[in-house]
Order: C-alpha cells, then structure tokens, then sequence
C-alpha cells in the first residue's frame, strides 16, 4: 500500500517537474510547480515527517509560488508563449544533467547509510524543534538568517524601486 | 560557558551588526540628500570589529555548540575580511556619490557582507558555513547590481546570481550527503566519523560530496570551471564592488574551502589535494591565457584574479606538516592572500581614478598616464610589478611562498606550472605598464585627478605591498602561527 503510495506521488512529482521545464508557457510551469511542491510535501508525510510536509505547504505553495506567480504576471513578455524555452544549449544541458543523476544514482546506491535514523520522533517534538532553535547550538544560524533577511529586504526594495 | 563570554568571542560581528543597524536608523532620521557621514560610520564599525577581532588573537576555543570557533586561523581571515571591506568602502565614496543617491543602505549592505565573511573565516560547522555563504552571496549579487540604470551591471548581477544560486544547490546536495552518510554537521564530528573507519561507506559518497562541495567554493573563488560569471560580473559591477569581491568574498571562500577539507575531511586528503592540484593547474593556465586577450581593463583583472585564485590553491594542495621549514602550504595561501589584497585594490584603484576621470576603463586608454599623472602612474606600476611576481613587492613573497611548498612537498609540476605562468601573466601587466610610460598620452589630456580617500588607499595599498614585500617577516610568523588548522591533519 505504501509502495503504490509513494510511485504514484514519485510519478506526479517527476512528471510535473518535467512539464515545468518543458513547458513554454512560464505561467503554466509556475502551475505544475505548485503540483511538484505538493507532490514532495506528501514524501515528508510519508516519511512521517508531518510537520515539514505542512512547512513545505505553506512556505512553497503559499508564499515562493505565490510570489512566482506575481513575478511572472508583473514582468512584461514572460507569459508570451511565442517565447522559446530552449535554446541551442539544450542539448549539452541534458547531458550532463543525465550524468548528474546517474551519478547521483549509483552514489545513493552504493553507499551503506549507516547513519540510519533511530527510532520514532517524540510526541511533541515540534516543542522540541522550537526549543532547540533558541538553543545554543543553533541560535547563531538563527539570527544569522534574520540579517539575511534584512539585507535582503532592503535590497530587493533597492532593486525594485521607482526609476 | 556564560553569555558574557559569549558576547565577548562574538564581538567583532555584534559590533558590524550594531554599524549595519545603526546606518539603517540614522538614514532614517537625515532627511538631507547627502548622507555624507555613510561611508565613515561604516568604516568606523568596521574597524572597531579589526581591532577587537585581533585582541582575540591566541585563543582557540569552539563555542555555540561547536557552530563557531575563534581561532589564530580566524583572527586572520577577519582581518584580511575586514581590511578589504574597509578598504573598499574607501574606494566607494567618490565612486557612488554621483552614481546613486542610495549610498547609506550601499555602505549598510557592504557591512553586511563584512559581518558574513568574519561568520565564515569562523564557522566549523556546515549549516553555519552554508549561510554564511549565503549571506554573503546574496548581499554581493545585490551590491554587483546596485547601479540600475546601468545596463552591464544588470547584466553581471542576473550572471551573478544565476551561476551563484546553481552552484549553491550543487554544494548544498554535497552538504546532504556528507550529513546523510555522518549523522553530523560538525566539522570535526565529521573528520572522527570518517577517521572511525566506514572505508565501503567514505569512498563512495566522500569524493562526490566533495566535488558537490567545491561547485560552491570554487564559484565564491572563482577556480575553474565555476568562474563564467566573473569577467562579466567583474565588468559591469560598479568598479570598487568589482575590487571588493577579488579580494574580500574570495578570500572568505579559501578560508570555507581550507577548514571544510582541511578540518572535516582530512582522511580524504590524497583525494582531494588531487582534484584541487587539477583545478589549480586548468584554472591558472586559462585565467592567464584568456588575460593576454583582453582589452577592457577589469575583464583583464578578472580574469587576472581567476589567475591568481588557481596560485593560491597551490598552497592549499601542498600541505605540510614539518615545523622546520617556512612553507606549510596553509601559510603560503594565507601570506599570498594578503598580498594580493593589497596589490589587487591598489590596481583598482588606479582604475576607479582613471573611470572617474575619463570614464574610460579600455588598456589602451591608459596611454601616456605616466606624462599625465605621475602621482598615479608610479604607484600602478609598483601593483602592475606586484601581480606579476617581481621581487621586494609582496606579490613576490606570495608567489615564493606557494611555489616554495610545492618543491617542498615535491610536487614539482605544480610549481613548474605556476612559474610558467607567471612568465605568460607578465606579458599582459607589462602591457597595461607599456602603455602607461612608453606610448604618447593623446592631445589635451590632462592629469588624472585622485580624491582624497582614495589617496588614503593609495597610500596604505603602496606601504604594504613594499612591507610584505620587502620585511616579511612579521608576516611570516603571523600566518605560520595562523595555521593553525594542520593540527587534525
């Protein structure tokens, strides 16, 4: 049962994430996009990785498509469908992303992970992930990403401001 | 360990936060269109973090949960980061104040990039070295592309970005993989979790992940084949942020690529000091024999500085751990790097003050600076010498020093191959020196005038290139005591 799960959500992933960069129409990719996000949402459940599935939901399909799709319907010419989504490029670009996989493959395959993960998760280990953000270890990443955050805020204003 | 002790290891980035902060708000609250006192307040901040980061030198401690370490390695690289940022905030002043009226947030971002490259001379874990790549990745694209009126600097901001945000999905896979296979993100978990044994286990994800992993270092350093984007990026982007990534975000990326591979994957060292001495050799030749071709005067440095990237990893190949001789190969790299810091933005400096007076940034324009601008000329030479590795500059004690731990470890192709290429780099800086003393300057032309801050660097560029170059000893014994990394070879 689980099996069938997972091929069926594998299957809509790739084959959404294939449509998004074949496709020539941007909009429509931005629409499969959300299909591919989705799709990788319900391996983190069936990975029992409940909270990132919904994290995933919100942050991918709720905010960076959403804003995708604000980009593409403000930016001038990137809905003409008459725009070529290939260039003479192609070719080699598919190549040496076919090597990247079966590298990639062979990798995943051969190595032994024996850094297997141990045992269930805890009853309210988002508590616990909450905690261990303002944790010593990791209160620096923390901030660290708020400046970033900042810096890019100004930034974007920067860019994007009135001629 | 207590907060204040805490506070006191992270002062040097608390105090560039507070800068950052603080130019927001007075931006805020000047309603007047100069906003002259930017570029200060930022250089203030930044060395006030110089100099507390060097009371910090000696100690050797890890704290937050081994997410940061001060280090003597540390202390160096933050002062070589924040020497370059400051020196770039200098070279900015004129240069922006006709081009924006956005300079407050110009000086604020600059110090962010600051406060991410000493967050990367220090971090020892993976996730803190991914976001401070980040941090400092994304602050560069937005200063590559500040001009927005100009077309080339939106062009090499789109290339900068493009190229930046591929490369760090690469790395990040790399990073997945090593935190798949280890269980840790520590860098030293990592080193005792590969040094346990797990030999099946390391052979086949370690030398992926590291080639992942250098997509990522290699763009920050531009090594080839990552380095695509700098002759555009160096090009179009406003020439003292062109001056400001040679020197400051690359030197962050070798001190990212010698504590990741040096630190966490020591056990690996044959594999990878192979793959980097094949990265050297390709990215040495082809930055210098696509210089000899150029005729703008930054894609000339760029590639120059892609040039001088694949020297610099000579020293990070030939590591050594005898304690007898004066080349360790860390040290080389370190020494080489600052060297170059000083010589590379005194060489842009010549040219922000040759734009800013003729607009111009083509070789052949240079002709007859010498007639023109003696005050200028002369001190251009002395960087053109110092690139190309002409003794009592501090081009030559680099160049010594990396060539020297290659024969040292025998390794004698690499340094046969760095000589030679030094030999094809001098014909391009003699070019650009050809046309400053010995072709006629056109008619009217008259000379070129320097504003004072840069003067200032000017001045401060010129005293340590002969410095480093001429008394290298005090540098000598810094960066050797700096290398401190060798110790989990």
């Amino acid at each position: 049962m689980a099996q069938a799960i997972f091929i069926i959500l594998s299957l809509i992933t790739l084959g959404c994430a294939l449509v998004v960069v074949t496709n020539r129409n941007l909009f429509h990719s931005a629409l499969y996009l959300a299909f591919v996000f989705v799709g990788v949402a319900g391996l983190y459940f069936m990975l029992q990785a409940e909270f990132f599935a919904g994290i995933q939901v919100l942050i991918y399909v709720g905010a960076i498509l959403t804003l995708i799709i604000f980009a593409i319907m403000l930016s001038r010419d990137l809905m003409n469908p008459n725009v070529r989504g290939f260039n003479r490029q192609w070719w080699a670009a598919a190549i040496v992303a076919g090597l990247l996989f079966v590298v990639l493959a062979v990798v995943l395959w051969r190595a032994p992970w024996p850094a297997a993960p141990v045992g269930e998760p805890s009853a309210d280990f988002i508590a616990e992930l909450g905690q261990a953000l303002v944790s010593p270890a990791y209160v620096l990443p923390f901030e660290v990403v708020s400046i970033l955050l900042l810096a890019a805020l100004v930034g974007s204003i920067l860019i994007a401001r009135e001629r | 360990m207590t907060l204040a002790q805490i506070i006191e290891l992270l002062l040097p980035q608390l105090i560039l936060l507070i800068t950052v902060l603080a130019i927001f708000i007075a931006d805020l609250a000047d309603t007047r269109k100069e906003k002259g006192w930017a570029p200060y307040l930022a250089l203030a901040g930044i060395l006030a973090a110089l100099i507390t980061s060097s009371l910090h030198w000696g100690r050797e401690v890890s704290f937050l949960g081994n997410m940061m370490r001060v280090d003597r390695f540390s202390v160096f690289f933050n002062g070589v980061v924040l020497a370059a940022s400051a020196l770039s905030v200098l070279l900015a002043i004129s240069y922006m104040r006709p081009r924006t009226p956005y300079r407050a947030e110009f000086y604020a971002l600059l110090t962010v990039v600051a406060l991410a490259m000493t967050l990367a001379a220090g971090a020892s874990n993976i996730l803190m070295i991914y976001l401070a790549m980040e941090s400092i990745s994304i602050t560069s694209y937005i200063l590559v592309g500040y001009l927005r009126q100009d077309a080339k600097a939106n062009e090499a901001a789109i290339k900068y970005f493009l190229y930046g945000a591929a490369t760090s999905a690469m790395m990040l896979y790399g990073m997945s993989l090593l935190f798949g296979i280890s269980g840790t993100l520590d860098l030293t978990g990592l080193a005792d979790f590969f040094r346990a044994g797990v030999p099946e286990a390391s052979r086949w994800i370690a030398f992926p992940a590291m080639v992942l992993l250098l997509a990522g270092f290699g763009f920050k350093t531009a090594l080839v084949p990552f380095h695509q984007w700098s002759p555009d990026t160096y090009e179009g982007a406003p020439t003292p942020v062109t001056a400001f990534l040679s020197v400051g975000p690359k030197a962050a990326g070798f001190a990212i690529l010698m504590r990741v591979f040096i630190t966490g994957l020591p056990r690996f060292y044959t594999d990878w000091a192979a793959l980097l001495a094949g990265i050297s050799i390709v990215t040495m030749t082809l930055g210098n024999l696509v210089a000899l071709r150029q005729s703008n005067i930054k894609r000339m440095l760029a590639y120059s500085s892609i040039a001088h990237a694949g020297y610099i990893l000579i020293g990070v190949v030939c590591l050594s751990l005898s304690t007898t001789s004066p080349f360790n190969g860390v040290n080389s790299a370190m020494i080489y790097l600052l060297a170059y810091l000083f010589t590379n933005v005194g060489a842009f400096l010549t040219v922000i003050a040759f734009e800013e007076a003729t607009g111009s940034t083509t070789i052949a324009d240079y002709a007859g600076l010498m007639k023109r601008s003696p005050w200028l000329a002369v001190p251009m030479l002395v960087f053109l010498l110092s690139l190309t590795g002409i003794p009592s500059t501090g081009g030559f004690i680099g160049k010594l020093f990396v060539f020297g731990s290659a024969i040292q470890v025998q390794f004698y192709l690499l340094a046969i191959v760095g000589i030679i290429n030094s030999a094809i780099a001098a014909f391009y800086y003699l070019n650009v020196v050809r046309y400053i003393f010995f072709t006629p300057a056109p008619e009217q032309a008259g000379p070129v005038p320097v504003p004072r801050p840069l003067r200032w660097v000017l001045a401060i560029c010129l005293i340590m290139t002969f410095f480093i170059g001429l008394y290298p000893q005090p540098f000598m014994q810094l960066t050797t005591g700096s290398a401190s990394l060798l110790a989990s070879l």
